[in-house]
C-alpha cells in the first residue's frame, strides 16, 4: 500500500473551528445515511397516496378480482390483479425449475470440480449474463427464442400434453417468458450458491473425502447439506429478481389481461401490466389502480428480498460458525 | 462385489462432473446466442452514420428492391449520456455519503440497518421505481411528468442503492490501522474519513460508480413513464428525451423492417458499451479484492 500524504500542520481535533467542521461532517453524513431509511418510507407512502382513490373504489378485493375492464364502453369498470398474480407466479416457477438446477450445477462445478485454472474464465463468463441488458433479452426473445420455442419446443411438449401444455402453439406465452427469466436468473442464483458452498470449510469435505467418499459424495453429503441456508437464500434471492422483471418479459409473455389456463396462454404479470399498460391508461381511476398494481409489487419483492437477505447473511456473516 | 460397487461409485462421480460442466454449458448457449445475433444482425446497420443520424422518419418493410431509410440513433445516444451524466451528478455524491455512514459513522446496529436496507433497495424492481417517480409529480408537479429530469432522477433511484453498497464494501476493505494512524497523528476524523479512508478505497469506488452508470444505461422499465422517448433527443431538461434503451423497445416491438434493424443496431452499441465497462471493471474489482467480490455485483438486480 502506498503511503498516504498527510499534510503536516494537521490541528489536533477539539480545537474551535476543527471541531464544529469535525461535528458538521458526522451530522451530514448521519443525515444521509438515515434519510435513506427515511427515503424507503417516503417511497412506500407516496405510492399509497397515489394508489388511494384506487384503493378507495375496489378495496382490498384489488387482490383477487378476476377482471381488469378498464373500459367503461366494455362493460363495467372493474379492476383486479389476479390474473397478473397468477401470471407473475407461473412464470417465476417456471424460472427457478429450470434455473435452480442448472444454477446448482454450475454452483458446485465452478466451486468443487473444474481444475483451478478453469473456474475464473467460466465464473467470469456466467457472470456476464448479468451484464446484458434486460430490453436486450427481450429483443433476443422475440426473434430467436420465441421462434425456437414455436418451432421446436413447444410442438414436443404439446405432443406430450396434459393441461399445461394445451392450446395453439404461439411461441409468445407464459412459457417462453418463464424459460427467459430462467436465463437471466441464473448469474444471481449461481453466483449466491458459488459464495455459499465457498464458504464451507475445507475440513468439511477433507473428513468425507479420508472416510473414501468420491468427490460427488462427498459434496452431497458434507458440502451440500451444510451450504444448504445459502442455496435457499440464494433461490429466494432469485425468485425476487423474476418476480420484479420487467422487459424481457413484456416482450415475450403475449401481453393478455386474462386469467392464463395452460403455459401455452399468453399472459401478464404485475410488471409487464404497468409496462404495457401505464402510459395508455384510460382514466385516473386505471392510473391509480396500475400504481396500486406497484405497490403490491413492491411490497412482494421487499418481502421476498428480506427473507433472503437474512438466509444469506446468516451463512456469509458468521463463517465458520456451525449454524442450527 | 466390493470391486463392482467401487466402480459404480466411480462411475457416478465422473457422471456428476460431466452433467455440472454440462449445466455451464448451457448457461452459456444463450449468452453466446444474444451476442451472435446482435453482432450479425447489428452490423447490418451500423456504421459512423447510424451513430449520429436522426432517427428513421417512417417505419418501412425490407423487401427486395425497396429501399428503406435506415436512419440512426444519435438522438438516443445524446439522451442517454444527458440521462446517465444526471443521474451519476445525482445518485453518486449521494451514495458514496451512504456507504461512510454505514463504514465509518453507523456503529454497528444502526449502520447494519442502513446497509441492510441498501440491500434490500437493490431488489426493488426497477419499474417500480419509475411508478414511484411519475407518482411524486403526478401528486406535486404534472406538468414536468415526462421529462429529462424525471428520468434522470429514476436512474438516479436506480444507482443509488448499488453506489451505497459498493461504496460500504470499499471502505469496509480499508485497513482499521490506517484509520488509526490517522487519527493518533492528531487529524479529526472527517479528514481521516475524506483524505485517508477515501483515498486507500478510491480504485474500488471508481468501480461501483462505473458498474452503477452501467446498469443504469441499460435500464428501460423506469424510463418507460419518465424520459418517456423524443425522437428529436434532448431538448431541455423540462422536455421528453430519447435513450437507447427506449428505442429499442419500440422499435424491436415495432411492425417494420427497418426499424426493427435499427433496434439490432442499438442493441449492439448499448452491449458493446457495457461489456466493455463490465468487463474493465470486474477486472479491476477481482484484483483487488479476489474472486467473492464479483458475487456482489452480480447479484444486483436487472
Amino acid at each position: 500500500m502506498k503511503p498516504i500524504p498527510v499534510r503536516s500542520g494537521a490541528r489536533a481535533p477539539g480545537r474551535g473551528l476543527t471541531k464544529i467542521v469535525d461535528r458538521s461532517f458526522a451530522i451530514l453524513v448521519s443525515v444521509v445515511g438515515l434519510g435513506f431509511l427515511a427515503f424507503i418510507a417516503l417511497f412506500i407512502y407516496i405510492l399509497y397516496d397515489a394508489a388511494k382513490p384506487s384503493i378507495a373504489q375496489f378495496g382490498i378485493a384489488f387482490l383477487w378480482g378476476q377482471t381488469w375492464n378498464p373500459s367503461p364502453v366494455s362493460g363495467p369498470v372493474v379492476l383486479g390483479v389476479l390474473p397478473f398474480i397468477i401470471g407473475t407466479l407461473l412464470t417465476s416457477a417456471i424460472a427457478l425449475l429450470i434455473a435452480i438446477p442448472l444454477s446448482l450445477g454450475i454452483a458446485i462445478f465452478l466451486t468443487e470440480q473444474a481444475p483451478i485454472f478453469l473456474r475464473s474464465p467460466f465464473g467470469f463468463t456466467i457472470e456476464l449474463l448479468a451484464a446484458v441488458p434486460s430490453v436486450i433479452y427481450g429483443l433476443w426473445g422475440i426473434f430467436v427464442l420465441v421462434p425456437f420455442m414455436r418451432l421446436y419446443t413447444e410442438p414436443v411438449l404439446a405432443h406430450v400434453g396434459g393441461p399445461l401444455f394445451s392450446g395453439p402453439v404461439r411461441g409468445t406465452d407464459i412459457l417462453t417468458a418463464g424459460v427467459i427469466l430462467a436465463i437471466m436468473i441464473i448469474p444471481t442464483i449461481s453466483a449466491i450458491s458459488r459464495e455459499a458452498l465457498g464458504s464451507v470449510p475445507q475440513s468439511q469435505r477433507e473428513a468425507a473425502l479420508s472416510l473414501g467418499a468420491t468427490r460427488w459424495e462427498a459434496t452431497r453429503i458434507s458440502v451440500l447439506s451444510y451450504a444448504r441456508t445459502g442455496l435457499f437464500g440464494a433461490v429466494i434471492l432469485g425468485l425476487g429478481r423474476a418476480v420484479g422483471e420487467t422487459m424481457a418479459v413484456t416482450m415475450t409473455i403475449g401481453n393478455s389481461n386474462h386469467i392464463p389456463m395452460s403455459l401455452f396462454d399468453q399472459g401478464q404479470t404485475i410488471a409487464s401490466l404497468i409496462a404495457n399498460e401505464f402510459t395508455e391508461a384510460t382514466s385516473p381511476l386505471e392510473l391509480s389502480a396500475l400504481i396500486e398494481a406497484g405497490l403490491v409489487l413492491l411490497v412482494i419483492t421487499i418481502l421476498i428480498n428480506i427473507f433472503a437477505r437474512f438466509l444469506i447473511w446468516r451463512v456469509v456473516r458468521s463463517t465458520g460458525e456451525v449454524n442450527e | 462385489m466390493k470391486f463392482d460397487r467401487d466402480l459404480r461409485r466411480k462411475i457416478k462421480d465422473h457422471v456428476v462432473t460431466i452433467l455440472a460442466f454440462l449445466c455451464v454449458v448451457v448457461a452459456i448457449i444463450p449468452l453466446a446466442s444474444i451476442l451472435y445475433t446482435s453482432i450479425v444482425r447489428g452490423a447490418q446497420v451500423l456504421s459512423i452514420g447510424f451513430l449520429t443520424g436522426a432517427e428513421p422518419t417512417e417505419g418501412c418493410t425490407v423487401h427486395p428492391g425497396v429501399t428503406c431509410s435506415y436512419g440512426g440513433i444519435g438522438p438516443a445516444i445524446e439522451g442517454t449520456f444527458v440521462l446517465i451524466g444526471m443521474s451519476a451528478l445525482i445518485a453518486i455524491p449521494i451514495g458514496i455519503l451512504i456507504g461512510i455512514y454505514i463504514s465509518e459513522y453507523g456503529g454497528s446496529r444502526l449502520g447494519r440497518i442502513v446497509s441492510f436496507s441498501t440491500e434490500v433497495m437493490a431488489g426493488v424492481p426497477s419499474i417500480v421505481i419509475g411508478v414511484f417517480v411519475y407518482s411524486i409529480f403526478l401528486l406535486y408537479d404534472k406538468s414536468i411528468i415526462f421529462s429529462a429530469t424525471t428520468g434522470s432522477i429514476a436512474l438516479a433511484i436506480v444507482m443509488l442503492p448499488i453506489v451505497a453498497r459498493t461504496s460500504e464494501q470499499a471502505l469496509r476493505q480499508v485497513p482499521q490501522s490506517l484509520r488509526e494512524a490517522s487519527l493518533a497523528l492528531g487529524i479529526p476524523k472527517h479528514r481521516t474519513t475524506l483524505r485517508v479512508v477515501l483515498t486507500a478505497g478510491r480504485a474500488a469506488l471508481v468501480t461501483g460508480a462505473v458498474l452503477a452508470v452501467m446498469r443504469a444505461g441499460g435500464e428501460t422499465a423506469p424510463l418507460l413513464f419518465t424520459a418517456f422517448g423524443n425522437f428529436r433527443g434532448f431538448t431541455g431538461f423540462n422536455q421528453p428525451v430519447e435513450a437507447l434503451p427506449l428505442v429499442i423497445f419500440s422499435w424491436g416491438t415495432g411492425p417494420y423492417g427497418n426499424e426493427i434493424a435499427d433496434a439490432w443496431g442499438a442493441a449492439l452499441v448499448l452491449i458493446l458499451i457495457m461489456l466493455s465497462i463490465s468487463i474493465a471493471a470486474r477486472l479491476v474489482l477481482r484484483q483487488r479484492f479476489g474472486p467473492t467480490a464479483n458475487a456482489v455485483i452480480t447479484t444486483l438486480p436487472k
